[in-house]
């Protein structure tokens, strides 16, 4: 028998319709493979015992002939998702025990979908890094690693990790910066964050509001096109998710790209381009354009100023996002002579550095003085990155980009470390997206010198996923990238 | 003039005054939640996971209160603004489970307008209106329980509010008493508040600096917090502004500040300075898409306008007869103005109205009533005012028959027939009686005859009085003058 832990989706789908092997297997399979893994630490929860409950259930509906999409897929949820009696914790010590009484839109769209969950998995806390490491559960390490333990980029660095690692079929992962593109990146597997009001966020623990989305991570492009239609779609909960009919994104696959036009934007290639990731970039530009698409060039005058702007947007929402986390009704709480004392006693103790980091810096572009000149600024730069990338798809369909500036690095990274700003750079190009709220893809596109897989990253204009999968699915086809 | 002059050692000061209001808007549900916000409920009933600022919850507009709004920014002539947007103000506090409250800052759903009031000396004045825009209430402390502990009831927490803000045009006590009166009453009527400050649905600041006459600048002010009475604001507003001048002629320096009033003292005392004042950190709610209103919602609500208290008052004026102040008294209760309408159906208005703020209210007073516990049915008041008008029962009989009305909730008509008390036009049986009390009191036929023409109303009162308070007196008044000639 094969290992059932290798199959896609769309291969476990026919071969559970088929009956060749059941629900129960298939899920057990997975199971089987999380105990042997847990070295990589990408899951912070494990259960089993429900996921084997529910691929029963799954199998009951298969054998009637009511599989749907996902009946009996063994998935992995993101610990910022929550999820109804089970912990949820945004890998942070200040709701380490915390167990939502409702779920997530998104990942209740998945169990309507009859998906299996397998647990839930590591991230950065509270979604807030570039490689796990600021998880209060401990840095996932990325299934690539040799003989140093590399880290899986983050925040979705279990998300990421785990699907690389076989260790679910696919998983849900948030993207506010470059949470989704980055680590799929840094671990050789696909990532699609959709539009911004795609998926609905009601039920994921607020990072940044208005960057923060929810999508897939996953083995192909495929995969990718049958979660995201599993995940998306108006939610009333969600002032802003669209209301837009989600499109079957499986029927945007078939890798036709002909007289598609690539745009490639020229600030993009600077001086400090990783030479194997300019290569690629050039490689990946040089095939879309034999299977017939076009390559233009664009310009994204205003790109670099995003992470400045990501900086400055994305901490002043964080501010105001963890306030709730106070001590008061769910979560640590450090007792204190008053109030104020109890707060600031819990909130020491229960968050890590990046997100305190986090929070000073926002309460400061927020505060009386400093608004104008730092929150107010940045928004009126957020709409020129905006306007930018308008304006250049008046020339192209789609974008291609590197998805990181390099490959994985080694857990506890010195010049990570010791300058956060060193780390803030893994988002260099997918911040720009995430402020004009565009869908792009994360996809593998080769390994480099040191066998370390890169990504580039597919951008599409809001609410255009379907160009952005046509483009995908034809560059993977292309370039024939071989997982783990 | 209304305004309040303050002499101080060597100027006349105007008091500069401005409010702000917080109506809680009448809804089902809550601003930014499906809960309730029915008053009343257990402790921590009405309460959604989005209330309580659990993780991953989002809020999500309640269009009720946005309809209410709108409704009272038409009712006080304001601009309503098509664009605006919400904001987070940010602060932590025990009673506000998300760290922050959602409000609008920059773009609030109603802009400038005007009201105007009409003072005890007849005069009008207008009132500017800066904004008013809505937010969710927070949830109520209880410090009172525990020595050590603060309990908190989340209930009300996401109540919707308007927060209503004036131009600085007060002048006296007076004036912002009569503009909360107003306010109350318009928005009474138009069903988007109760206006109970007592209960706290209608909470008042109220921002008071002093200035020399003719001087156009502003000085420093005191905002002080929860004055919770029509009375109590006027009184916090007089109290400031000669503790204030007291600074002034002393030759001390007035700080803004914030005050509190204590009601019971009858003083404000100093809460804190500005400079300690906390920095909200205001910025664009991301949760929330700004509301953009259609001419067509906002036309729609303009028909569904009920009459308000003005309209209402000036038709009592001219299409019933009433006079202006009566009309303003009656007014300026919905209820009231409702229950006189329906008594005053197809009779006498001027005299329904007589009874009404006569007997009627004295009635209620006295035995503690609200009008909805009234023993006397709007229909039966206008009944009895009705039995007067036909000469069924005259006016003194009436004041009985009302005084039975009070006591048995039963119909006039009921009463007058069960006792017996129609009233004597028959002028043969009337005749009869003023020629026995005539026959009976020579004397002072004669002594009217002389010249004593005062005693008629002693004449009067005999025949009544013989006819047990039953003949029409102006059926005896007339037969008494053709017999003593």
């Amino acid at each position: 028998m094969t290992d059932l832990t290798k199959l896609t989706i769309a291969q476990a789908r026919a071969g559970l319709d088929k009956g060749e092997f059941s629900a129960k297997e298939l899920t057990q399979a997975y199971i089987d493979n999380m105990e042997a893994k847990r070295n990589l630490n990408a899951y912070v929860c494990e259960v089993p015992e429900k996921a084997l409950a529910q691929a029963e259930a799954a199998q009951t509906a298969i054998s009637k002939g009511e599989a749907k999409d996902l009946t009996g897929i063994p998935l992995g949820i993101k610990d910022l998702f929550c999820t109804k009696g089970i912990t949820t914790t945004a890998c942070s010590n200040i709701i380490k025990n915390f167990v939502p009484p409702y779920e997530s839109t998104v990942s209740q769209k998945l169990l309507d979908a009859g998906a299996v969950f397998l647990g839930k998995l590591n991230l950065d806390e509270f979604a807030m890094g570039s490689s796990t490491e600021t998880s209060c559960f401990g840095p996932t390490i990325n299934p690539w690693s040799k003989d140093v333990p590399l880290t899986p980029g983050g925040s979705s660095g279990g998300s990421a990790a785990a699907v690389a690692a076989d260790m679910c079929m696919a998983a849900t992962g948030t993207d506010t910066g470059g949470s989704i593109r980055q680590p799929a990146s840094l671990c050789g597997v696909t990532g699609i964050k959709p539009t911004y009001g795609r998926c609905s966020r009601y039920g994921i623990i607020a990072f940044a509001s208005s960057l923060d989305q929810a999508g897939p991570i996953a083995k192909t492009v495929e995969d990718c096109a049958i979660m995201l239609k599993n995940m998306a779609g108006y939610d009333a909960k969600d002032s802003t998710s669209e209301n837009k009919e989600v499109p079957d994104f499986t029927k945007f696959l078939n890798g036709n790209v002909k007289g598609m036009k690539i745009g490639i934007p020229q600030e993009y290639r600077n001086d400090g381009l990783n030479e194997e990731v300019a290569k690629y970039w050039d490689k990946a530009a040089a095939m879309l354009k034999d299977m017939g698409a076009e390559i233009v060039d664009i310009s994204l005058p205003h790109s670099k100023y995003a992470l400045a702007t990501y900086y400055i947007i994305m901490p002043a929402e964080t501010s105001s996002n963890l306030a709730r986390y106070d001590g008061l009704r769910y979560g640590i709480r450090v007792d204190g002579k008053t109030l104020d004392e109890m707060y600031i006693n819990s909130r020491t103790k229960g968050f890590g550095t990046e997100v305190k980091r986090r929070i000073m810096m926002g309460t400061y572009v927020l505060s009386a003085g400093y608004y104008d000149a730092y929150f107010v600024k940045a928004q009126k730069v957020r709409r020129l990155i905006r306007n930018d990338f308008i304006e250049a798809f008046k020339k192209c369909d789609v974008i291609l980009t590197p998805a990181t500036t390099g490959a994985a690095f080694p857990i506890g990274d010195k010049t990570m470390h010791e300058n956060p700003i060193n780390m803030w750079l893994n988002d260099l190009f997918t911040v720009a997206v995430s402020l004009a709220g565009l869908p792009a893809m994360s996809l593998p596109i080769g390994l480099n010198s040191q066998g370390l897989p890169l990504g580039m990253q597919i951008i599409g204009q809001p609410f255009d996923e379907q160009r952005v999968f046509e483009a995908s699915s034809a560059l993977e086809k292309q370039v024939g990238f071989v997982r783990r | 003039m209304t305004a309040m002059i303050l002499k101080g050692k060597d100027a006349d000061w105007e008091i500069v005054c401005g409010l702000e209001i917080h109506c809680q808007i009448i809804s089902k549900s809550k601003i930014y939640s499906g809960a309730s916000t029915h008053y009343g409920s257990e402790v921590n009933e009405n309460v959604s996971f989005v209330d309580a600022g659990m993780p991953g919850m989002l809020p999500t507009l309640n269009e009720q209160c946005v309809y209410q709004a709108v409704k009272t920014g038409l009712a006080l002539n304001c601009h309503i603004n098509q664009y605006s947007a919400f904001a987070r103000k940010n602060y932590f506090y025990a009673d506000l489970p998300q760290g922050y409250q959602i409000t609008q800052d920059k773009f609030p759903l109603v802009g400038e307008g005007k009201v105007e009031i009409e003072l005890e000396d007849g005069s009008k004045k207008e009132i500017g209106i800066e904004r008013i825009h809505i937010e969710q209430d927070a949830a109520k402390s209880i410090h009172d329980i525990s020595p050590t502990k603060t309990f908190i009831d989340l209930n009300r927490c996401g109540v919707g509010l308007m927060e209503l803000v004036t131009k600085p045009d007060f002048r006296s006590p007076e004036e912002a008493g009569a503009f909360l009166k107003k306010l109350r009453s318009i928005v009474r009527y138009l069903g988007t508040c109760d206006g109970n400050m007592d209960e706290g649905s209608m909470r008042c600041d109220a921002s008071v600096s002093i200035r020399k006459v003719g001087e156009t600048t502003l000085r420093p002010r005191a905002e002080m917090k929860n004055v919770n009475s029509v009375k109590f604001a006027m009184q916090a507003i007089e109290y400031e502004a000669r503790r204030q001048l007291e600074l002034y002629d002393n030759g001390e320096v007035m700080e803004q500040q914030t005050r509190k009033f204590d009601a019971v003292k009858g003083i404000t005392e100093f809460l804190r300075k500005k400079e300690f004042a906390d920095d909200y950190r205001y910025f664009p709610e991301p949760d929330l898409l700004p509301l953009v209103l259609s001419d067509e919602y906002i036309a729609n609500i303009k028909k569904e306008m009920p009459e308000l208290p003005d309209e209402k008052k000036h038709r009592f004026v001219e299409k019933l007869g009433l006079t202006p102040y009566d009309a303003e008294v009656i007014c300026e209760d919905k209820e009231t103005a409702a229950f006189f309408e329906e008594a005053a159906q197809g009779h006498d208005a001027k005299k329904t109205a007589n009874w009404l703020m006569g007997d009627f209210f004295a009635m209620l007073n006295e035995k503690k009533l609200s009008l909805s516990e009234s023993p006397i049915s709007a229909k039966n008041l206008g009944s009895l005012v009705e039995l007067v008008s036909k000469n069924v029962i005259n006016g003194k009989t009436a004041k009985d028959v009302f005084v039975i009305m009070a006591e048995t909730g039963k119909a006039p008509e009921v009463i007058v027939e069960e006792k017996g008390l129609k009233q004597v036009t028959d002028t043969s049986a009337i005749e009869k009686i003023v020629d026995e009390v005539l026959a009976s009191s020579a004397d002072n036929v004669a002594a009217y005859k002389a010249g004593k023409v005062n005693l008629m109303g002693w004449f009067v009162g005999q025949v009544m009085k013989a006819s047990q308070g039953k003949a029409n007196p102006a059926v005896v008044n007339q037969l008494l003058k053709q017999k003593l000639g």
